[in-house]
């Protein structure tokens, strides 16, 4: 059995050296590739906060990486259009900074997770998978409607986002703003799993009864943690419009919300490194498998009762020999 | 200090057609241990549950150092200086004994909000978490996962959590269950000594434990205290003989 730091900065690396790879070979859909794994990452360790350590099961997280994704659509369009964005009261011109965007869907997804939380944190278990597919699903059919920006169609973006001294269309320089922003999520939750913080909300999910016992309210330790949650996922759907150069209701559908869960499944739940892992694996299978038969998903599914009958503890949890993440 | 720490005045909570109890007025005093004692099913648990806030009475009011504390909740119970144990050890099984007694000791500091630094940096709440463990000679098992403690030891730990809030008044579900006579003799010991930092609502089962320790006894029997005295006025009680004692003799 291999020790789980080994595996974690190994995935890292892997992570890094496939995309360097690339660029000497002219392999540029490989990078676009991996830059898509690794959004697609941080989503995913956006909802393993909630998920993993929270115990908090959201099947409405694609709310939170559409408006990422809708925040970064909107505002490039109006700088693209030169139309300021009319508030009646206000009026605020577009931008196509990165930090200003992803400042703003980090933002515009917390506040929507610390409103979606206090409403749902009063239910459990299926109740509280209902309540959140619900709220996820307002938002997917309000952007279908959502005429000014595309409706159905969505809204192309024709020019990719600046960063401060990068060529964000240089496709290597762009994995690597992700990269970054990836990295600083996983230290998060690596440094807020040991933190006082993460040791009441761990034991939240274990045991609220104790958690109240004890002077603290569990309520509030999942909301704060709902919240970073949906921030994170907020980020990664902005980073994911640019990357596609392009947003659409999709990215509010209850599908995606349900293929972040099953990647974090096959990653390892709570697992630091589970949603890299299982981005990486489900990428593959959608890219190779993809390619081969439209019924892709037969295999995912496959693959994903495999895991949860053999290794509880998803692919780390097979690597490391340990079914959970604080044995 | 005032005469009286914590006390109920007519408690009541029915399950459907169930008194589980039935105006229950007692209370605890500094430095004693008052023992409630009654058969299965008498409205022991149900008592507790009421005290510190886990069920809503249907009348009766709750006092914690002349405050009336009927109104609050579990947390702001806790807060306010009840330490409680449970029944069935309530514990984050999947962490370390040590994780256990540090949620304790944040609880007690308030202080759950920091989400970057290691707990282990905090030297007040690793301090408080250690002593606690030291107290109860859990110290050894530290990082030993709570599913894999015994019994007796995840007893210890669930007192251990208690100790961490340094509370105004204990109150304690069957602490010694499940022990075996070693466990329940170490246990006995311990809390002998504890009421000198807070006094003790002790419900228990074990009699040898409850006569060794108890300052005074208050018998429940179907939710209504039928008896409340020293050690020997309830053993000298006929109406506590034929209710509740005679049923072991
Ligand atoms: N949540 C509940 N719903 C219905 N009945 C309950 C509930 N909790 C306890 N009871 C009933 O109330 C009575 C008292 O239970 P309990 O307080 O657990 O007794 P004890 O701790 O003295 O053994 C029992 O008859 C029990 O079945
Ligand atoms: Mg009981």
């Amino acid at each position: 059995m291999i020790r789980e730091g080994v595996i974690n900065w190994a995935i890292l690396l892997g992570l890094v050296a496939l995309p360097l790879w690339a660029v000497f070979a002219d392999e540029i859909f490989t990078i676009t590739l991996t830059t898509r794994v690794v959004i697609l990452a941080l989503a995913a360790v956006g909802l393993n906060i909630a998920l993993g350590i929270g115990g908090m099961v959201s099947f409405g997280h694609a709310a939170f990486f559409g408006l990422g994704g809708y925040a970064m659509g909107i505002l490039a369009y109006h700088a693209q259009t030169y139309a300021a964005l009319d508030f009646g009261i206000v009026e605020i011109e577009g931008t196509k900074s990165m930090p200003v965007i992803w400042l703003v869907a980090t933002a515009i997804s917390a506040l929507a997770a610390w409103l979606i939380g206090l409403l749902s944190l009063r239910t459990t278990g299926v109740y509280f998978i209902m309540i959140t597919l619900a709220f996820g699903q307002m938002f997917y059919y309000f952007a279908i409607s959502w005429g000014a920006y595309g409706g159905e169609d969505g809204l192309s973006i024709y020019v990719r986002n600046g960063f401060p001294g990068l060529n964000t269309l240089v496709p290597i320089q762009f994995f690597g703003l992700c990269f970054v922003a990836l990295c600083v999520a996983l230290i998060l939750q690596w440094r807020l799993r040991g933190s006082s913080f993460g040791l009441t909300l761990n034991a939240a999910r274990q045991t609220p009864e104790r958690v109240e016992t004890v002077g603290l309210n569990p309520m509030k330790l999942k909301l704060l943690a709902f919240v970073i949650s949906g921030a994170i996922t907020g980020l990664a759907g902005a980073l994911f419009a640019d990357l596609n150069r392009f947003v659409s209701p999709a990215m509010f559908s209850w599908q995606l919300s349900g293929e972040l869960i099953i990647l974090i499944i096959i990653g390892g739940v709570g697992r630091l490194m589970g949603p890299v892992i299982g981005a990486m694996i489900f990428v593959a299978l959608e890219h190779w498998l993809g390619g081969l038969t439209d019924f892709w998903h037969v295999y995912l599914g496959a693959i994903l009762l495999f895991i949860v009958l053999f290794s509880r503890g998803g692919v780390i949890g097979f690597l490391t020999g340990k079914e959970g993440p604080h044995v | 200090m005032s005469e009286v720490i914590l006390a109920t005045q007519g408690l009541q909570k029915s399950f459907g057609a169930l008194k589980a109890t039935d105006d229950v007025s007692i209370d605890l005093r500094p430095g004693e241990i008052h023992a409630i004692i009654g058969p299965n099913g008498a409205g022991k648990s149900t008592l507790i549950a009421q005290i510190c806030g886990a069920l809503a009475s249907d009348t009766g009011r709750v006092e914690l150092l002349d405050r009336d504390v009927t109104a609050l909740n579990t947390e702001q119970r806790a807060r306010a200086g009840l330490g409680r144990t449970f029944q069935i050890s309530a514990l984050a099984m999947e962490d370390s004994v040590e994780d256990n007694v540090r949620l304790g000791a944040i609880g007690a500091m308030g202080s759950p909000w920091n989400v970057f630094r290691p707990v282990s940096r905090s030297a007040d709440v690793v301090a408080r978490a250690n002593d606690a463990l030291e107290r109860v000679g859990l110290t050894g098992a530290r990082e030993t996962r709570c599913a894999d403690l015994s019994h007796g030891q995840r007893r210890q730990l669930e007192v251990a959590v208690a100790l961490t809030l340094e509370p105004k008044a204990f109150v304690m579900d069957e602490p010694m269950a499940g022990l075996g006579a070693d466990g329940s003799k170490t246990m006995t010991g311990f809390l002998d000594g504890l009421r000198d930092e807070a006094p003790i609502l002790l419900v228990e089962h074990d009699m040898d434990a409850v006569f060794a320790l108890a300052d005074r006894i208050s018998v429940l029997v179907y939710g209504k205290i039928i008896a409340t005295g020293t050690v020997s006025d309830i053993r000298a009680s006929d109406a506590v003989r034929t209710a509740y004692l005679g049923e072991n003799a």
